[in-house]
Parts: C-alpha cells; structure tokens; sequence
C-alpha cells in the first residue's frame, strides 16, 4: 500500500510524536479508519503515516467522513478543503484568535493546531452542527442580539459559547465576562456578544 | 412633494425599527462564504513570503528547490533581482501548491538572499522611530506636511506675516490666564481584519472571477483587467461576505492580481490569501502623530490661541495627518498649525477608519483637558464653553448631547478634579470626554429593481456589506416602498455584475444604497399605481402600498393584494434602475454628524494597569434605517476605539526595522471581558429624523483615544500623553508626574 511507510521509509522526513502501534501498517489502516483503540494493540511494530497523505475517518458532526490526510495536515484544512465545512476560520498561526474553535470530544480545541490524525476516534462537532433548520439557541441569540458585524470570528465564538454555557447554563454577566476571553472580535461585538449569552442564559436553552 | 421621501416617522414598520440581519444566522452557523472559504475544485493554495528585512536590495534569486518540492505546482518571484526593498513584509515571491504543508515546505526551500542598505556608519539604513522628531529630521527623514495660520488681527502693511504671527501668538499667550505646553501622541496601528487581503481566482476561458475580500466590488475589475491585458467587462468581482476591512480594502493589490495570473497559468483556480505576519506588515496600518503645542486659555478655559507642530508617517512613502484637522473639531480665533511629514521603514499606510480623525482627536482635545486640569476646572464646563468655537456648525448639537451624555455617566456626581479624586487602596477613577465630527454624506450608487408578475422582488447593486448590514438595511428600504415583509425583498449585492455602487468607506455607503434603493423601489411602485389604478378605475395619486396590498389610502375594501397587483404586469417583470449621484439635490440622504463621548476609567497606580470602567456613547445619524444595526455600529466603534486608546500598537525594533509583534498573540487587542459597560445613545430629535440617511461607520470611533486619555489623566492627575496607554506609559507618567 502506497499510504504506509517503513519507519525509515524513503522520504521519512516527516514523522511526528504519536505514532501509530499495530500489528502490521494494515492493522494500523484499520484502526485508524475505524478509529479502534490504539493503545490496546501490541507493540511488536510499528507503522509510520507520511509523507504520503493516507486516507482517515473522522467522526464529524456525527458521520463518519473519509478525508485524506498527510501526518501534517491539520484539522482545519481537512474541514475547509474536503468537507466544505468552512465555518472555522484561519486567523492566528497559533489558535490565539479562537477563529477556528471546534468541539473535539465536548472540549473547545482550536482547529487550525489540531493534526487531522490526532482526531481519529474523536468526536468532531463544528459550528455547521449548530445550524441547520432547526438552529441551536446560541447562533439564533447572536442573531437576535446582532453580536456580529463582519462576522468572520462568529463562528468560532458561537462554537466557544455554546461549550461554555453547556457547563455554566446559569452563567452571571461577571461570569460570562471572565469566560469568553478565548475569541478575538476586531469589529467590536463584545457588547452584544454579552447580551446573546445572557439571552440564552435566560431561556434556558441548551443545545 | 418631493419625488422620493421617507415615511413620515413612527408610520412605517419598517424603517426606523429594530430588525435583525438577514444574513445573521448563516453568518453564525458558518454557512456564509468569504472569499477565504470558496474552494473551487482543485483549487491551488498560495502563499506568499515577505522580505524579512527592512530595507535592502535582492540579490538573488533561486526557486529550483522549492519547484521540486512534492506538491509544489507553482513559484513566482515578486520582486527582481536588485530591486529595493524598503519595509519589512514586502512581498518577494509565492508559491502555490496542493496542500498547505507543501506550500509551506517550498517557502522554506526558497533560496533568497538579500543585501542590507547601509547608512555611513554601517548599520542598516533604516528608521522607524517616527514619535522621535529630532532624530526624524537628523535621519533627513522629514518633509513638510503644510500648514495655516488664522490670526483675529490682521498683519499691518508692510510687516513680515510669519513674524506678525510670532508676535500675535506671544502676546496672546501672555495675557492668558492658563497656558499648557503639551507633547501628545498616538502610534501607528493595523487593521488586523481578520479574514486577511486576498481572493480566489478562477478563469472560464478569458473570463476572470475574483473572489475578491473587499470593500469595492465596483471599482476593481479595472484594477485586474490592465495588468492581465483583457478588459473589466471579463472580469467579475465577487464578495458576498467580507471578514474585515476598516479601509484597507479598496484595491486589487499586486498579491490580488498575482492569484489571477497564477489561476491562468495553471489553468486552477487559485487562493491567495495573506499570511497573518504579512497581513499587518504590508496591508494596512494607520499613521501615527505626535504633536508639540502650546495652548493658552483664559480663565474659564476657553482657549484662544493655539500654536502646534505635529508629526507622523504614512510609512514608506511620505504623509502622516493632515494638518487641516488640528486643533480637532475646535477652531479657535488665533491659531496656528504645521504639520511635518515623516518617512519610515514601515508600509504605506491606508485608510483607516476616519482616516486622521482619531488622531487628530487624541492628539488636540487632550490639550483642551489639560487646561481643565491647569486651572482645576470641570472638564466638562471647558468643553461646554469652547463649544462656540467648532468648525462644523454644530454647537447646539454638541451642547445637547454634552447634557444627554453627562446624564447616563452621572458626571456631575462623579467629578473631581484632576488627580484629586479619593483613591481606593490603590486604584484611582476619572472621567473624560471628547467630541467628534464626520461627513458620512451618501456615495454614488445604481439600483436595479425588478418586480415579477407573481410578485418576486429582487433589487441589485454592486455594493457591499463589510458587516455594517448594508444588506439588511436594503431589503428594509425596498420592503417598505412595497409595504411588504422583510423577507419578500431578495437582495443581491457583492458582485461587479450588479449596477455600480461606491466604495465602502468613509461612511458612505448607507446613505449612498439607501438613496438608490428608494429611488428605484419608488420609480417601479409608481408603475404599479398605474396599473392598479387602470383596473380599479382610481386615481394613482391616491394609492398606498400597506400591508401587502395596493390599495386607496384610507379606504383598504378598494385595493389589491400585492400578488393581484404585480399579476396585472403580464408576461414580463419590471424592470427599473435609478440612480443616486452625489450632486443631487435630494430628501433622502444628508452628512455631517457630531458625537459626544465620555469614559470613566479606574486605574491602579501600582500596576499601571487601566480598566474601562463605563463608557457613553451618544450619537446622532439622521435618519436611522436599522436601530439595531447602527447602535452595533457605535458598539464596535468604541470597542475598537479602546483597543487603540489601551492596547494596540505597531511596535518597530529600531535597529533593524522589524515589526515585532505582527501575530495575533502578540498584537495586544481587548477581549470580551476587558471593555466594562457601554451605553449607546442614538440622539435622534425629529430635526435629525427629517434630514435624511446619514453614514454612522466613522463618527463614533473617533473620540475613545481623547475621552479615555483624559479620564486617566483626571484619576492620575498627569497625562499620558501617547496612546496606547500601556501599564509601562501610565508608570512612566505617574513616575515623571512624581518628580516634577
């Protein structure tokens, strides 16, 4: 198989810290694709991903997605080129804009830092799952509050909201202020941001 | 009675009201594409690098390692061999490629090398310390920015003017009862959009797309077709959503028109968005000043004589702020002004937001605040009483809203003067205000509406929503021509397709669309009139469209629904354009606004740290569209005002020219919890209602930088007198103030 690579593989330059253990590059196709538990396979071998992009699924909004995926490829460029889910956006080098916040296993993780290969077995949930014909009470509370102008860091802080209102549903005004630090606005929406989460905060709505 | 008009206020369910954006929820579920989020198929990933020096030549150039990269499909130089580079993060070359990682792999694997420009002492010829004037002009760096002097007396025949005016401003100065000789300044800044400058670009032939991030749909075909050799009529320019632009947006850019020679050549669509360094280091930033002046006041403050010298650059390429809006807002009877230019090693600057206004303000009403506290007056009652001198006519205007805005901060129960104020352990308050004042008159701007026979409406125009809601506000202008619902209009805006509207900026957009949009709507409902009128046998004169229906006003049994109404166009739908031209005597638009602004801060004397403790707004607009969308404009526009008044910079190392903190992490912006309570006041008595639409982007994000300074210096009792005030400028203020 031309995805896998013998550890010392030609063009093995690229490696990264995780590897994935199994039995055989095969196995490790395999779990990869089904997202298995790695650490119970043995450790006899091991098999090396790249430099070659390798076909991987991910769990995305609740469906399973075969996406391509070199070892360096990030979350974010998976979700944006081959998944046409472009919600999550490309600001910071370094996840410090909150642009580009998903939800990987319940938990705000910023997508843009993320490996596409580190994701497999997780659950993935953008900020297309919170919209739809029956939209989540925090994109419409952003809505009915105006907390966006240009609208290019929405996605991310609707994302971060919704996470932190799922562990804080009874969140004070002073709380959300301390909690919402992670997302960058240039257009100055921070005021009407506030006001969506205590709007939510109110109905009690969760998604 | 005028041809067009707006409803006669509290009639309408439309205009004037409160309505949310209709592109709101595909904005916050992701669903509205950017330029950045179109992915044609097999769509290539460009990037390109920036000169990572200052100020040197090119030279040499090899890209055969990069092209060799896997994945790699495309490299291109941006500069020649020995060309000059004066600023770091001039674009030199870009690689497009498959993935992200190969074009990242064939950047690094560029081989370029640069020559270091020397000055005579060896070191590398570059400046980039414009606040330092002295060392500006020892560098050669300066030039002059023009000047004015205005003097109540006049020269006598015969005398030396500028040694008349030496003399009058001597004088005057002497007999003032206070007089402040103040240094103020404010650094240069980004406009950190956050979808950075770029496009995707896709041929068809010899046809051009852009998907271009911009603020000008209508304006940059042109700007494609020259350097490509085809003409605008090949090209289309398209932006539905746009992630930022402040100003910075009006052009093609080199980087736009290499995406669309690189989609050519390799016959793939391309994407060329900038990286985020490069983005603030070549893309947009905004002048700095500094300003040395001497104010003198008689004893209730009132200022009567002004003489200054500001400085400030537009970067690489000469300018700085003008030195027509010094002192700002202001004009007193004797005053004199010069203004320098200076020329860094930074990038050309762009518009920025009301372009030198900001400055302008926190540069001069600083001064106005610093003759309060000379003479330990109410800021306040200063202010109140220079009133008489504004240059725009708008003293009753500042004077009311001076009393509105005084009122939500509850000033009067919470002055004190200058640094007397009780501190608690540590931490001091202060109140502070300015004043504003803006044009924001309507810009030129096409409509095409178009009425079906089963009742569709669509209008168009080649305008664009930089997140103001300019959408929104068209479809409530041509919904409430019809009388119908919001969602009845289907409005089609962002591309160059459409007839042509303006640029956004300046503030001219809503005035502009909504100007053309009635126009348009009106010119097509009059059709309609008729029509009704012939199969009702009524007088057109006499027909409304309310509620969905055409009807005699008054008398809704004599009607038509709107359906029944547009079925009597037969087979073909209206079709009607208008247009909207600046000199056009007109109802519907109007310029000119002033403000009033006002903030209450705490600062801790140990930390240096200042916190926005409460910050009025009150601002009036005329005619008002969309109450929820312009009350988020004034939002953004003082949040953004405290970014630059407390945390942004662009910080320069002055050896070799290098932008030192041009990431996200490291340009300081405020976040959510840092910008403490707003209160938003639209001022809208009917005087404001009845003279038209005027644009609200600019006005409100001029005065933060002078009201914020000057509650500081009210907690402190000394002025810091550059912006933005970072703990280490206020420690150094309360540390120079303690010496002195």
């Amino acid at each position: 198989m031309k995805d896998q690579h013998d550890m010392r593989g030609p063009g093995g330059g690229v490696s990264r810290r995780a590897f994935l253990k199994g039995s055989s590059a095969a196995a490790a196709a395999t779990a990869m694709a089904t997202g298995a538990g790695i650490a119970e396979a043995d450790d006899k071998q091991t098999a090396v991903l790249g430099p070659e992009p390798s076909t991987i699924s991910l769990n995305i909004n609740g469906k399973s997605e075969q996406v391509k995926a070199e070892p360096r490829t990030t979350l974010l460029e998976v979700l944006r080129f081959q998944l046409n889910l472009t919600g999550a956006k490309p600001v910071s080098v370094d996840g410090s804009s909150g642009a580009s916040t998903v939800l990987i296993d319940n938990k705000p993780a910023a997508a843009n830092i993320m490996l596409a290969v580190d994701c497999v077995g997780k659950a993935i949930r953008t900020v297309e799952s919170l919209g739809g014909d029956k939209p989540d009470a925090v994109p419409v509370a952003f809505v009915h509050n105006d907390a966006m102008q240009c609208g290019f860091c929405t996605p991310g802080f609707v994302v971060a909201m919704r996470s932190f209102l799922d562990k804080n549903p009874q969140a004070t005004e002073a709380e959300i202020r301390q909690g919402l630090n992670g997302n960058l606005c240039r257009c100055g929406t921070y005021a009407n941001v506030i006001q969506a989460a205590l709007e939510v905060v109110k109905g009690g709505s969760r998604g | 009675m005028a041809k067009y008009s707006w409803p006669k206020r509290g009639t309408s369910a439309l205009i004037d009201s409160s309505q949310d954006r209709i592109d709101g929820l595909e904005k916050a579920t992701g669903a509205a594409k950017y330029s950045y989020d179109i992915n044609p198929p097999r769509v290539l990933i460009a990037r390109a690098l920036g000169c990572p020096n200052a100020h040197c030549k090119i030279k040499s150039y090899d890209s055969s390692a990069a092209e060799k990269i896997r994945g790699v499909v495309k490299v291109v130089p941006m500069k020649k061999v020995g060309d000059e580079v004066r600023w770091q993060g001039d674009l030199v070359a870009c690689v497009a490629g498959e993935s992200e990682g190969a074009v990242a792999e064939g950047l690094a694997a560029l081989k370029i090398e640069y020559e270091l420009i020397l000055d005579a002492n060896g070191k590398v010829d570059v400046f980039v310390n414009e606040e330092d004037l002295g060392a500006a002009e020892a560098a050669g760096r300066t030039g002059k920015g023009g000047q004015s002097v205005q003097l109540e007396k006049e020269a006598p025949e015969g005398t030396n003017e500028d040694e008349f005016a030496n003399q009058e401003i001597e004088r005057l100065l002497k007999e003032s009862a206070a007089v402040v000789k103040g240094y103020y300044g404010i650094q240069a800044i980004t406009h950190m959009c956050l979808e950075p400058h770029g496009s995707t670009c896709l041929w068809d032939g010899d046809k051009l797309t852009a998907n271009l991030s911009t603020q000008n749909v209508s304006g940059t075909p042109g700007q494609f077709a020259a350097p490509l050799g085809i003409t605008a009529g090949d090209v289309t320019v398209h932006c539905d959503f746009i992630g930022g632009g402040f100003g910075s947006k009006f052009a093609a850019d080199t980087w736009g028109v290499l995406a669309a020679q690189m989609a050519k050549e390799t016959g793939r669509p391309v994407k060329l968005m900038l990286d985020r360094d490069v983005e603030l280091k070549t893309a947009g930033c905004r002048p700095s000043g500094f300003i040395n002046v001497t104010v003198g006041a008689d004893k209730d403050g009132v200022v009567k004589v002004w003489d200054s010298v500001h400085w400030g650059t537009n970067g690489a390429t000469a300018g700085g702020v003008g030195q027509g809006v010094i002192p700002y807002v202001f004009d007193p009877k004797n005053r004199r002004r010069v203004a320098t230019t200076v020329v860094t090693n930074t990038s050309p600057s762009r518009a920025w937001r009301a372009p030198n206004h900001p400055q302008a303000a926190a540069m001069t009403q600083v001064a106005y605040d610093d003759i309060a506290a000379k003479l330990q007056l109410d800021s306040y009652d200063v202010f109140m009483r220079n009133l008489p001198s504004v240059s725009n006519g708008k003293a009753d205007v500042y004077a009311d809203q001076m009393k509105v805005a005084a009122k939500l901060m509850d000033w009067k129960a919470k002055w004190h003067a200058h640094g007397k104020g009780a501190a608690k352990g540590s931490i001091v308050s202060g109140l502070g205000m300015a004043i504003h004042t803006w044009g924001g008159g309507g810009h030129g701007s096409t409509c095409n509406c178009k009425v079906h026979p089963d009742g569709a409406v669509e209008v168009f125009l080649g305008s664009q929503d930089l997140g103001t809601g300019t959408r929104t506000c068209i479809a409530m202008v041509a919904a409430d021509t019809f009388g119908l619902p919001l969602d009845k209009v289907k409005v089609n805006i962002g591309s160059s397709k459409y007839p042509p509207s303006g640029p956004s900026g300046g503030s001219t957009t809503i005035g502009g669309v909504s100007e053309s949009t009635r126009r348009a709507t009106t010119d097509a409902l009059v059709k309609i009139f008729d029509l009704v009128a012939k199969k009702l046998s009524v007088d057109a004169t006499k027909l409304e469209a309310k509620g969905g229906r055409i009807q005699v006003a008054g008398d809704a049994t004599k009607g038509l629904s709107w359906k029944e109404a547009c079925s009597l166009l037969g087979m073909m739908p209206l079709d009607v354009k208008a247009t909207f031209t600046r000199a056009d005597d007109n109802h519907l638009s109007s310029s000119q606004v002033g403000g009033v602004q006002m903030a209450e801060v705490e600062v801790d004397r140990d930390t240096g740290i200042v916190r926005m403790k409460k910050f009025v707004a009150v601002q009036d607009m005329g005619t008002i569209i969309n109450r929820k969308t312009a009350k988020s404009q004034i939002y953004g526009a003082v949040i953004m005002g405290i970014a630059y008044a407390l945390f942004e910079e662009r910080i320069m190392d002055p050896v070799s020219g290098a932008f030192l903190n041009a990431e996200i992490a490291t340009y300081a912006l405020p976040r959510l919890g840092d910008i403490g309570e707003i209160v938003i006041e639209l001022y809208e008595p009917d005087s404001e209602y009845n003279r038209g639409v005027v644009g609200l982007g600019e006005p409100p994000v001029i005065s933060p930088g002078a009201a914020i300074s000057n509650a500081v210096c009210n907690a402190l009792g000394v002025r810091v007198p550059v912006l933005p005030m970072t703990s280490k400028r206020v420690l150094d203020a309360i540390e120079k103030g303690r010496k002195a």
